[in-house]
């Protein structure tokens, strides 16, 4: 299995250690800081007003009532933004984040007030005047294609939508190889059933929050929670119409952020509120807003057809995904229909996914998206036809798995690949063999994800006293200052103690992609490894002159410059610390730097596993037991790896059981609080066990790979396999409530 | 000649062949070739679109090089979450 023997058989010090998270005190005793911790002297508080319909036109807005109050600073509506002519992305965020023509959602906001209170700002938002009309809605994804059914947009259907569909289909893609109708006549059993999943909203803690400030001269800073500051910076300027250099956006701390902060929602609108106010203006959201108005993930509706034969080979897989993702093109049904069938090793396999707009709220990534609605359709089919067969679904998994020479159903040849490694540690693992009591159940299910890189770039500072500061652009959402500390240190050859690192400004360091696609522990990492490098070579440099010797007679060991070849001569080591306190009589500051388009990132796999108990009186499902096997490459900071794995079950486990955006029949939003929208909370849960395997990525020095998102694309299905063997009923709505799985058994 | 595969829904586009060849050496030559000898794919490459080049997924890289003999694949442009 090893792709890298390098990366496997070198021996790490800090590396794959445990030691503390450095920002572990500041968030247990309140000092870090949040978005909404942010403050300025002569601050407003900025609010939105939302439209209360789910499909209007907005004939007029009258501001003058809410302007008229004393301590209103500025009010601002479409009219205040420039015209997005010439970009559709562009023009579709502008517009999400404040109304154009027509309100398109529940929430959807359609002016903004700054005020010196919030108290003022609540009361004049009441005294803006919408003239709305009210128009047809449709927020069903099935319902949205149909002949008839509401429009939201006319001629945003891009060139791969066949004429005659609904205007609300806006792109088909298709995928695979070979021939679906021959491999099905080949299966002894072909399975064919429709599957569906409810939005879900990311669930971070945090809600969305902001600070902005703009001077007369153009200049401005935004303060914000974001999983990408040169995001928000590129975003707001081409919103607004400003110099990228000239806004300068700060990350804050992040209270999670789980694909839905790649995005902006407050931030135009307050910087357009303090342009016009002449002062900084703070927007933090209420929960029901972040519910409302920011992005959930798609909902689905997917057709299977999957041939088997009686010994377990799948024939061929077919799947149709309709995803809708809001009130605007791009939901992520393209990496649905991608990935459903990546795990398997298929003769014949396509998929054709559409992508739908409905009157919801614009979709936002989140983790893997697209993939585990994708993942719940197709491995809820292979256990059902394993298990119709009589046949052990781990086995038949590992018959149809995958390997290194696999044509993936996405059209790549793959690489030596690790999903075999975690089926058969998932086999070999006790949680498999443990007795189950009755109306209990065991799942099973496997999951892919892309993973990439992207821009990244690393600066690092050797201080007078030998210590080192490692200045990143990517806020940490996961662990990654722990993990740039542990590699530079491991680089180095010092003690993780002696590094911190920190998240730069946009201005204080060079383009950073956003926090996303499970890049940073891959991208950064290298670029943090390199950039040490960088700074080894200069003290290398700096120990040569002192030594009267060539450069290249030096090199680094054991975090100190030696003498190195037959013509150094002798001299003894010196440490970082020693090279680092004559930097100024040897040239000035040390420092390390690398910029890269980190391309290249390994894919990933993982297998998961769950018991569940179903109360056959009432429907509700417990989770019993839950382990994740997953392939880490190399995990830097084991707990935080651990800790990735263990939440995207979480987060799976609520997707599959209780999160879900309800409508009702007016097109509004009914459960906009964590009350009745309900995430999974400590008590719902067991310990979620985890298994890192280790299969080096050669694409990154220390064999890293990506963990940050593989793991919620499994524990749709996973979950659903084990509730159907509790149940005797197959369980193919998510999530499945009490009342629908009770529904269920009652039925069967 | 590189061969390149595209996906299904773009078979359109290139006269109904998901396996193309292009003359390129390297990624940017590579999209180059594909707008010029295919032009309705013109709307997809502007959207933009990932490239896999021997099982390595690429977005941006220009002079990433290509062999004749490379594995190239077309995708829909990679995001994540």
């Amino acid at each position: 299995m090893a792709l890298d023997t390098k990366s496997e058989t070198r021996q790490f010090t800090v590396v794959g250690t445990r030691p503390l998270r450095p920002d572990g005190i500041d968030k247990v005793t309140g000092r870090a800081r949040f978005g909404a911790d942010m403050t300025a002297p002569g601050m407003l508080i900025g609010l939105v007003l939302r439209s209360p319909h789910a499909h209007a036109k907005i004939k007029r807005i009258d501001t003058s009532a809410a302007e008229a109050i004393p301590g209103v600073h500025a009010v601002v509506t479409r009219a205040d933004f420039p015209v997005i002519g010439d970009n559709d992305f562009i023009a579709d965020i502008l517009d999400n984040c404040m109304a154009g023509e027509k309100a398109l959602y529940d929430g959807h906001a359609v002016a903004a007030i700054a005020a010196s209170s919030g108290a003022i700002a609540r009361k004049a938002l009441k005294l803006i005047k919408v003239d709305y009309e009210v128009l047809p809605h449709v927020t069903d994804v099935d319902a949205a294609m149909k002949p008839g059914a509401p429009v939201l947009h006319e001629g945003r259907a891009n060139e791969t939508v066949p004429e005659g569909m609904s205007s609300n289909v806006v792109a088909r893609y298709e995928f695979g190889h070979g021939d679906i109708g021959a491999g099905l006549a080949g299966a002894d059993r072909v399975l064919e059933r429709t599957y569906r999943t409810e939005a879900t909203h990311q669930g971070y803690i945090e809600p969305h929050a902001c600070l902005a400030q703009m001077g007369p001269d153009g200049q401005a800073d935004l303060w914000c929670c974001t999983q990408g500051q040169y995001m928000v910076r590129d975003t707001c300027a081409a919103i607004l119409g400003l110099k990228q250099g000239q806004l300068r956006v700060t990350a804050s701390e992040i209270g999670g952020g789980f694909g839905g902060k790649t995005t902006v929602f407050l931030e135009p609108v307050a910087l357009a509120l303090a342009r016009k106010s002449g002062r900084p203006v703070k927007m933090v959201m209420t929960r029901s807003e972040v519910l409302r108005a920011t992005g959930p993930t798609a909902s689905s509706s997917i057709d299977i057809k999957l041939g088997m034969t009686k010994d377990g080979r799948i024939t061929a897989g077919f799947a149709e995904l309709r995803y809708q993702g809001g009130a605007y093109p791009g939901s992520p049904v393209e990496f649905g229909a991608m990935s459903a069938f990546a795990p398997y090793d298929l003769d014949h396999v396509k998929t054709v996914g559409w992508d739908v707009v409905t009157n919801r709220p614009k979709q936002a990534a989140y983790r893997a998206p697209g993939a585990p609605m994708a993942a719940f359709a197709v491995e809820s089919a292979i256990d059902e036809l394993a298990k119709g067969f009589g046949l052990d679904p781990l086995e038949v998994r590992l018959k149809n798995a995958a390997r290194e020479g696999t044509r993936a159903s996405y059209g790549v040849t793959y690489p030596a690949i690790g999903l075999e490694a975690t089926l058969r540690r998932a086999k070999d693992h006790p949680h498999w063999t443990a007795p189950l009591g009755s109306n209990q159940g065991r799942g099973v299910a496997c999951g892919f994800w892309f993973n990439f890189g992207g821009n990244t770039c690393v600066s690092m500072n050797i201080a007078p006293d030998g210590t080192v500061n490692v200045i990143e652009g990517n806020p940490d959402i996961g662990g990654s200052r722990a993990s740039m500390s542990m590699m530079a240190a491991e680089e180095l050859g010092i003690s993780y103690d002696q590094v911190r690192t920190v998240i730069a400004d946009t201005a204080s360091l060079g383009l950073n992609d956003v926090t996303d696609g499970s890049r940073v522990t891959f991208a950064v990492g290298l670029a943090t490894i390199e950039a040490a490098r960088d700074a080894k070579r200069e003290m290398c440099k700096r120990a040569a002159m002192v030594w009267g010797i060539e450069e290249d007679a030096v090199e680094w060991k054991d975090g100190a410059a030696h003498p190195a070849g037959p013509n150094a001569g002798s001299h003894p080591p010196m440490t970082l610390a020693e090279i680092a306190a004559i930097a100024s009589n040897t040239g000035g500051p040390i420092a390390g730097h690398y910029e890269v388009n980190a391309e290249g990132a390994g894919v990933s796999f993982a297998t998961h596993m769950v018991d569940t108990e179903v109360d056959p009186e009432t429907g509700a499902v417990k989770i019993l037991r839950y382990t994740v096997f997953q392939d880490a490459g190399k995990a830097v900071h084991p707990a935080y790896v651990e800790g990735q794995f263990q939440g995207g079950a979480v987060q799976g486990i609520g997707w599959a059981l209780n999160e879900e955006y309800i409508y009702g029949a007016d097109g509004t939003l009914q459960n906009a609080g964590f009350l009745d929208y309900r995430i999974p909370v400590a008590s719902d849960l067991p310990m979620i066990d985890t298994v890192i395997l280790e299969i080096p990525n050669p694409g990154h020095p220390y064999g890293v790979r990506g963990v940050g998102e593989t793991s919620i694309v499994p524990p749709l299905a996973t979950i659903a396999n084990a509730v159907s063997a509790a149940s005797g009923v197959r369980m193919a709505d998510l999530p499945m409530s009490p009342p629908k799985v009770l529904a269920a058994i009652k039925g069967a | 000649m590189v061969k390149v595969r595209v996906w299904g829904s773009l078979a359109a586009a290139t006269e109904d062949r998901t396996e193309v060849e292009v003359d390129a050496t390297t990624l940017r030559e590579l999209l180059d070739a594909l707008a010029a000898r295919y032009p309705a794919l013109r709307p997809q490459l502007d959207r933009g679109v990932s490239v896999a080049i021997d099982g390595k997924v690429y977005n941006d890289s220009w002079f990433q090089p290509i062999r004749e003999d490379s594995e190239v694949v077309l995708l829909a442009r990679l995001k994540g979450g």
